[in-house]
């Protein structure tokens, strides 16, 4: 079991002819996942050709709609590699097709464009995850997205976080341990999964043994997080904040990591996620520390 | 992005929001002739900073003639408001208010769509009224699809108690209001105060807008004019024109990493061992985004090496699109171009994509100035300890 993706999703991408697409194709290939075409409206009719994780010759269908790719070939998640004055038309039209799983790589995307694609999804059977993330990796079954799919395996933890790179590092503290599924829900301000979302994904896995969630300044998702965890979630759960030195009024990268006036601090996440029996690390490190005491201990 | 009061005057007059007349100033005379021009009379000198409590500070005042404006405006102009140095004003014509009123339209992260309040009693801190009497400020959630039309309008004026002679003017400019949050992709339109004036017209006397700047970058161009470039630091202002993240901050320890989230973490962990090394810390946050090439990380370590504050410099990258040898590749070049000049000590620690390939390349050039960490932590520690003693 996983979360959200398994060994059997089948994965089209949405700009598989472009650089960024076309280089991670690749490599979401090589990870094992399923990628079974792409659509790019101009090369309808076209194929592109890759390697599985195994070598051989891949010959991928493109396709001129979302519809048609998943008509002829079943597919269930796609992952946008569009640029972003492209992105909301290109998940519109994923979501009118019915995807399940929509995973929005994209960073750069206009706040507003991301706000009418969320409330357009409503109520019509379509999860998106990001924009501005890496996406989501099963280890050892699948991968949407951008998460380096050999940073280590399969194991107990679930993990979900704003964002991508620190993905990776918690990955790698982590990796004697190994993950159900990493989820990066990314930093932007309006995101279509948050913390939340997975962190009930994560309760209702039952591969999933204990949970770390990485956040970061900005917004009160966190503080949310844990008035969630506290009502809904018995697993264990780790937490880690990223930018305690940050300064107000600064934006640190992720257009919503902004630290205005008292709201949106480090120091407030972490109290708010200990207040609730969450034990939050002070590094990457140390945070991997506490996870691994509450796995040799389960 | 954060507009001064005079830009977002000049958006809402753009769109069709009722404003009065205004003119920014940058010197006591350009004071003296906007109040000509505004036709000689009684004007408000308004301190153009981004920042609220402007009034309070004295940045603020009523001004009867021209020459009065210009007295007033040499008394503002180069004033500290909240850390803001004041470089311009605005000369705003004067208005006879009969009553004052509150409007806004922001982004509501939490539920992920817009929410507009209004209040009949404006003119005040708003965030004091809505703890002190939250039943004054209506709060209308607005559904990113449809947006403020007629009848969003009329629900919003009816939830903040307007009254029947005011009710349909207000409706409307709260409609032109939303038109500007939508066409020029803002976060946040707040008009405070609205007013009616004696004779019953609605006019948007102060106004704050936020942009967004990822918006501004896809579909608006004409907003990079509204950009402060003064008060942008100048190595800021060298790390964006190389299309670098970058933020200048109060430390001897410079930092370059991968990603938003690991380079704050980066920072944190920096200060962190900085406390044990003379309490140095991180001189800045430096994101060189993902699938960053050799050229991207020389840009960036040029950048940091202009800042004569460090003393030493962490470069931490967790390739995921990035490759670890590019990363190296630019360190390297950077290095060879500076020559003689770089004397600052560097502690690279690189994990991920091509990771064997970049320690490689360092380790072949051998560079004195630089020392290959096998951690985070490690790097951190030993970053902040050569910041604190360079010979460490």
């Amino acid at each position: 079991m996983s979360i959200y993706l398994n060994k059997d999703s089948k994965i089209i991408v949405q700009g598989i002819t472009g650089g960024m697409g076309a280089k991670h194709t690749a490599l979401m290939l090589d990870s094992g996942a399923q990628i079974v075409g792409g659509v790019n409206a101009r090369k309808a009719g076209t194929t592109v050709q890759h390697k599985d994780h195994e070598g051989n010759d891949v010959t991928l269908p493109v396709f001129g709609t979302v519809k048609e790719a998943m008509a002829e070939t079943g597919a269930d998640v796609s992952v946008l590699f569009v640029p972003p004055a492209f992105t909301k038309d290109a998940a519109i039209e994923a979501i009118d097709a019915g995807m399940p799983l929509i995973v929005v790589i994209t960073e750069g995307v206009p706040v507003q464009d991301s706000a009418e694609v969320f409330a357009y999804l409503q109520g019509k059977g379509t999860r998106m995850i990001g924009p501005n993330c890496p996406g989501i990796i099963t280890p050892g079954e699948s991968l949407a997205g951008i998460t380096p799919h050999t940073i280590t395996g399969k194991g107990p933890i679930g993990l979900v976080s704003k964002s991508g790179t620190l993905t990776y590092q918690m990955m790698y503290e982590l990796k004697d341990f190994g993950f159900s599924t990493a989820i990066g829900i990314g930093g932007d301000p309006v995101i279509g999964t948050t913390h939340i979302d997975a962190l009930e994904a994560f309760e209702n896995d039952p591969e999933t043994k204990a949970i770390v969630m990485i956040g970061e300044i900005g917004g009160d998702a966190e503080e949310r997080a844990a008035a969630y965890i506290k009502e809904h979630v018995t697993k264990p759960v780790v937490g880690y904040v990223a930018g305690f030195t940050a300064p107000e009024g600064k934006t640190m990268g992720h257009a919503g990591a902004i630290v205005s006036g008292s709201a949106g601090t480090a120091a407030a996440k972490k109290e708010a996620l200990e207040a609730v029996g969450v034990k939050v690390g002070k590094t990457p490190s140390e945070t991997a520390d506490l996870m691994r005491e509450i796995l040799r201990a389960l | 992005m954060d507009l001064f009061e005079y830009q977002a005057r000049d958006i809402f007059e753009k769109h069709g929001v009722p404003v009065l007349g205004g003119v920014v100033a940058t010197t006591p005379q350009e004071a003296r002739e906007g109040a000509e021009k505004l036709g000689g009379g009684t004007v408000v000198v308004k301190a153009q900073v981004k920042t609220g409590g402007r009034g309070k500070a004295g940045g603020v005042k009523l001004a009867h003639s021209p020459q009065e404006a210009e007295a007033k405006a040499a008394e503002i102009l180069g004033m500290d408001i909240k850390g803001h140095t004041v470089h311009r004003v605005m000369i705003a014509a004067g208005a006879k208010i009969a009553e004052e009123y509150y409007f806004s339209i922001l982004l509501d992260r939490a539920n992920r769509n817009y929410l507009a309040m209004c209040s009949v009693e404006g003119g005040v801190e708003i965030e004091q009224l809505a703890v002190e009497r939250p039943e004054a400020l209506a709060k209308v959630a607005v559904d990113p699809l449809t947006g403020i039309d007629e009848a969003k309008a009329a629900e919003i004026v009816d939830a903040a108690g307007f009254a029947d002679d005011v009710k349909g003017k207000v409706a409307e400019t709260i409609q032109t209001l939303w038109t500007v949050f939508t066409n020029e992709d803002a976060t946040l339109v707040e008009v405070n105060p609205l007013v009616k004036t004696e004779d019953g017209a609605i006019v948007a006397l102060d106004g704050k807008v936020t942009l967004d700047e990822n918006a501004s970058e896809v579909r608006h161009p004409d907003h990079a004019e509204l950009e402060d470039k003064a008060a942008t630091d100048p190595l800021e202002a060298k790390a964006k024109a190389n299309n670098l993240n970058y933020v200048k901050l109060d430390g001897e320890v410079g930092i370059i990493g991968n990603g938003a989230g690991l380079v704050m973490s980066t920072l944190d962990v920096v200060a962190y061992a900085g406390e044990k090394h003379g309490g140095v810390k991180p001189a800045n946050f430096l994101d060189i985004g993902g699938g960053a090439n050799a050229e991207v990380m020389a840009n960036g370590l040029d950048v940091i090496l202009g800042d004569e504050q460090v003393k030493a410099v962490f470069v931490n990258v967790f390739g995921g699109i990035t490759a670890c040898d590019e990363v190296a590749k630019g360190i390297v070049g950077a290095l060879d171009l500076l020559g003689d000049h770089a004397t600052k000590p560097l502690v690279v620690r690189l994990d991920g994509n091509n990771v064997d390939l970049g320690r490689e390349i360092l380790a072949t050039r051998n560079h004195p100035l630089v020392t290959l960490a096998d951690t985070m932590d490690g790097g951190a520690d030993l970053a902040a300890a050569k910041a604190a003693s360079p010979a460490a």
